[in-house]
């Protein structure tokens, strides 16, 4: 009997809630590690961008207007389909960054974790970060946050799975809508994210996934002007491209979370700075009843 | 490809005085029109569909296409000072940028046209109204008339009319072409742009026929749809329409304009309106006189597409005017 020949897969980008093959037609090789083959993955070209930036726009109002406690639960639904596809996470995250397995198994739990951390802030961070203010008047006057909008997140390129989900859940949880480019090297990881996501109750579109080359489709999502903010954690200690990125970004006055000088060390207590890069504050002043 | 009709032997023989003389010659002649060969144009205008239009050439479609929109508002709702916010919007499309030419013409219900026609003064965009119990039709000639003549006293410079399709696809050929006649008279000096509710019509043989029927009967522009039927306009549809044009044009030396309205919102279907355009009826279509789109949101995609190419950073519709 001759010997079982392995599947070779090709995956494809995750936009509007579908698994489309890049517009270019283009994909590239993934490796391990060590250099050896694991799978093809799609070549994301602009036009990619610009599609994932009219499906997230197109997915916001949904998913913004959600009540808190619906996105929390759906965020947690989100780490359950995670937890049920461990042992692929696993091996994933092993052969992309090298890892043994049971160090590999650590930064698995770490990330479901750090997602079910994010999903528990949904209904809480306005609690937090909104106050009713005193005022010289007979009104109430209190704050509330509010998503920015479309939130464009360029993923760590080094840390394929904890890092996607430390820099993407912040930005869903507060209801925006997001569109990621994952790590150029080690996609595969958040192209597994993207089945998950397609699989549990995230609505299409408010969460799009491309890899690719992080230079091809960062500067459309920089200068876009439908684009409300962009996080440059995947250009951590690329100075140059950073300022290109952050000038792009100045067109339509988009929030920016900086590049790190390098990659942070994603384990460490996350706080809520991604959270509230992510929100506005919106001040109402109502008229005290008799 | 569908024969031309101009190869028709019979066509050539028929002397159009004598088709329009009785009901009978009438239905003679639209029943002896070539049938429409149905995949042949789904195929074609599909395949005319896939031409790739860049750089200098996109450019020049997404400034043609916005000098051809009839920029429309037919709802209940509408109010004059949504009117006058559209005039304005089609006088100057994007305040931003003075090279955007303006649009061809602003389309409203009869009762606006005093209020577009002031709003629009001495500028070259054109007042349209629809008229006739727009959109199902269902008035008596003497209404449809009334309705015609106050819009042109009002100021419309051109006029939408809907044909009776119930009469259309009952076989009363006479009747429809008595109408339009009625109205065209009505009209005076304005033009008239008859719609033929092609989504109404069933067949690509109907859409024929109608379009033959109502250029006879005097038509300046004929128009898919009303906006207010599913399916509206379609390009194997608008493609029949102007083969008909070309047809009539290479047989009574009249040019018939071509209208498509309804569910046209990107740019990149407008593109392809204007390449059957050029392929079908010619070049000498490509101009705002003949050929006009009926739409409303498509303006602000051909904005967006138009200041992409010119700064090369995607558009994002919070920079452009809510309508």
């Amino acid at each position: 009997m001759s010997e079982r020949l392995a599947v070779k897969k090709t995956y494809k980008l995750y936009i509007g809630g579908k698994f489309p093959r890049s517009e270019s037609g283009r994909s590239y090789q993934v490796t391990d590690s060590k250099g050896r083959f694991l799978a093809n993955a799609a070549w994301a070209s602009r036009k990619d961008a610009r599609d994932a930036v009219a499906a997230a726009r197109k997915a916001f109002p949904g998913w913004s207007e959600a009540t808190a406690h619906n996105r929390g639960q759906v965020l947690y639904r989100v780490a359950e389909m995670m937890e049920g596809r461990r042992a692929q996470f696993v091996d994933e995250v092993g052969s992309s960054e090298g890892l043994g397995r049971s160090r590999a198994e650590k930064v698995v739990d770490e990330a479901i974790d750090r997602w079910v951390w994010y999903a528990g802030w949904s209904d809480k961070i306005a609690q937090v970060v909104g106050s009713s203010n005193p005022v010289a008047g007979p009104y109430f006057d209190f704050s509330v946050p509010e998503p920015t909008g479309v939130v464009a997140v360029l993923a760590p390129q080094r840390s394929s799975l904890l890092g996607l989900v430390s820099v993407l859940a912040p930005v869903l949880v507060g209801g925006n809508t997001a569109v990621v480019t994952s790590s150029y090297e080690r996609p595969l990881p958040a192209i597994a994210l993207g089945e998950v996501l397609a699989t549990s109750d995230v609505p299409g579109g408010v969460a799009n996934i491309l890899t690719g080359r992080v230079g091809d489709t960062a500067p459309t999502l920089a200068s876009h002007m439908d684009v409300n903010a962009i996080d440059l954690a995947g250009v951590a200690g690329d100075d140059e491209h950073a300022v290109q990125l952050e000038l792009a970004a100045t067109e339509n006055l988009k929030r920016v979370v900086r590049a790190p000088a390098k990659e942070p060390d994603w384990t460490a207590e996350p706080g809520l700075g991604r959270i509230t890069s992510f929100l506005e504050t919106k001040t109402v002043w109502h008229p005290v009843g008799i | 490809m569908t024969p031309r009709l101009g190869d028709v032997t019979t066509l050539d023989e028929v002397r159009l005085s004598d088709v329009t003389s009785s009901e009978a010659s009438l239905r003679q002649f639209l029943h002896g029109l070539p049938a429409v060969d149905h995949v042949g144009a789904e195929a074609r205008a599909a395949g005319l569909a896939t031409r790739s239009i860049k750089t200098t050439a996109k450019q020049f479609a997404i400034d043609l296409a916005i000098s051809m929109i009839d920029l429309t508002t037919l709802e209940g709702q509408d109010t004059p000072g949504k009117v006058r916010a559209m005039c304005s919007k089609a006088q100057r499309p994007d305040p931003s940028d003075p090279t955007v030419p303006p649009v061809a013409a602003v389309c409203v219900y009869p009762d606006l046209v005093a209020t577009a026609r002031a709003a629009l003064g001495s500028s070259t965009v054109k007042v349209a109204s629809v008229a006739t119990g727009f959109p199902s039709g269902r008035t008596s000639l003497q209404v449809k008339q009334a309705d015609t003549r106050e819009a042109v006293a009002d100021g419309a410079d051109e006029v939408d009319m809907v044909i009776d399709r119930g009469a259309f696809l009952a076989g009363h050929y006479g009747q429809v072409f008595e109408e339009i006649a009625a109205v065209k008279e009505a009209c005076g000096d304005a033009h008239l742009k008859v719609i033929l509710e092609t989504g109404e019509l069933s067949t690509y043989d109907n859409v024929r026929r109608a379009s033959w029927l109502v250029m006879l009967a005097g038509a300046d522009v004929i128009k898919t749809s009303t906006g207010k039927v599913a399916p509206a306009a379609t390009l194997p549809v608008t493609l029949v329409m102007l083969e008909a044009v070309r047809d009539f044009r290479d047989t009574t030396g009249r040019q018939i304009g071509v209208k498509p309205a309804g569910g046209i919102r990107a740019t990149k279907d407008a593109i392809r309106y204007l390449v059957l355009v050029n392929e079908t009826a010619g070049e000498d279509w490509l101009a705002p006189e003949w050929f006009r789109f009926g739409a409303s949101s498509l303006l602000n995609d051909l904005l967006m597409q138009r200041q992409k190419m010119i700064t090369g950073r995607y558009a994002g519709p919070d920079y452009f005017t809510l309508d």
